[in-house]
């Protein structure tokens, strides 16, 4: 097999877990302090 | 530290801080890693393949790092009772793995074309991946605790002491390729002895090990900050639900 198959094999892992760690918790994060900005609109 | 204790002083510095540490991060990594890829040169040895390490060497760093906060925060959670400490360990788990994981699947892939095998027993892959195993019992432990509780953060000595008892296997797979000596090469790179690196690939590899730890940095604080936001949330439903 050509050597460069492992590189971009490694990096077809690697990108993917990366992006789906950070999307996931950016998502995390925005989803739940809108929940707070919600609730002290409410409050107000 | 504990003049961050209070979640309203940390939250005021970790949301600027969150984005400049995610978009420096994140640029630095893709343009180290494309320029280590791209433009760096073959290794004499190993080839091609060499150029698995700018994910691969940061990867496993990170892995320990994020193990290394876990167990930091347990003792300042267990000693001093920082409020946010508990958080911040919990902040460290799924990056932590998720790190691992990749140190894991691009050191086997690394390892068909060098060694001739996609996994060995050796040293320093089984520590590692206890070093997964102990991230995923880790989570699982917070989780049950915190259901248990009926809590969202604050409590969880039971995890925080496993995140102390867990450091035991930091220094292990540290020592491994000099304790048990098979597949997996020995140290490149040392604080005392310096690098056995060429300056083309270890710049390259410096700068991708920098970046991925500021994005590494910001997704704590995005994780920390998702959990703040969730208990407001939760004590403001119980005061609503005692009324």
């Amino acid at each position: 097999m050509n050597q460069w198959d492992f590189v971009i094999a490694a990096y077809g892992v690697s990108v993917p877990a990366l992006g789906w760690l950070v999307l996931v918790s950016f998502n995390q994060m925005r989803r739940a302090e809108q929940a707070v900005d919600e609730m002290m609109r409410g409050r107000k | 530290m504990h003049a961050y204790a209070n979640p309203a002083r940390f939250l005021k510095i970790a949301r600027p801080l969150t984005g400049l540490l995610g978009l420096v991060g994140g640029t630095m990594l893709i343009l180290c890693v494309a320029y280590g890829v791209l433009f760096g040169p073959a290794d004499y040895l190993q080839g091609e393949t060499v150029r698995i390490m700018y994910i691969h060497v940061p990867a496993a760093w990170l892995g320990m790092a994020g193990w290394s906060g876990i167990a930091v925060a347990s003792a300042m959670q267990l000693i001093w009772r920082h409020p946010l400490a508990g958080v911040a360990g919990r902040a460290c788990a799924l990056p932590g793995a998720v790190f691992a994981a990749i140190c894991l699947a691009t050191g086997s892939i690394w390892g068909r074309p060098t060694w001739g095998t996609w996994w060995e027993w050796d040293g320093r892959l089984t520590s590692m991946l206890v070093l997964f195993f102990l991230y995923l019992a880790y989570m699982a432990l917070s989780r049950a605790e915190r259901e248990a509780d009926g809590e969202t953060s604050g409590e969880g000595r039971m995890t925080a002491i496993f995140g102390l008892i867990g450091a035991i296997n930091l220094p292990i797979i540290h020592y491994s390729v000099l304790w048990w000596r098979t597949l997996h090469q020995g140290q490149s790179i040392s604080v005392m002895k310096g690098s056995s690196i060429d300056a083309s690939m270890l710049w390259p590899l410096l700068g991708a090990a920098v970046g991925a730890s500021l994005l590494f940095g910001a997704i704590v604080l995005m994780r920390m900050r998702a959990e703040l936001a969730d208990t407001k949330l939760e004590m403001r439903m119980r005061r609503l639900a005692a009324l």
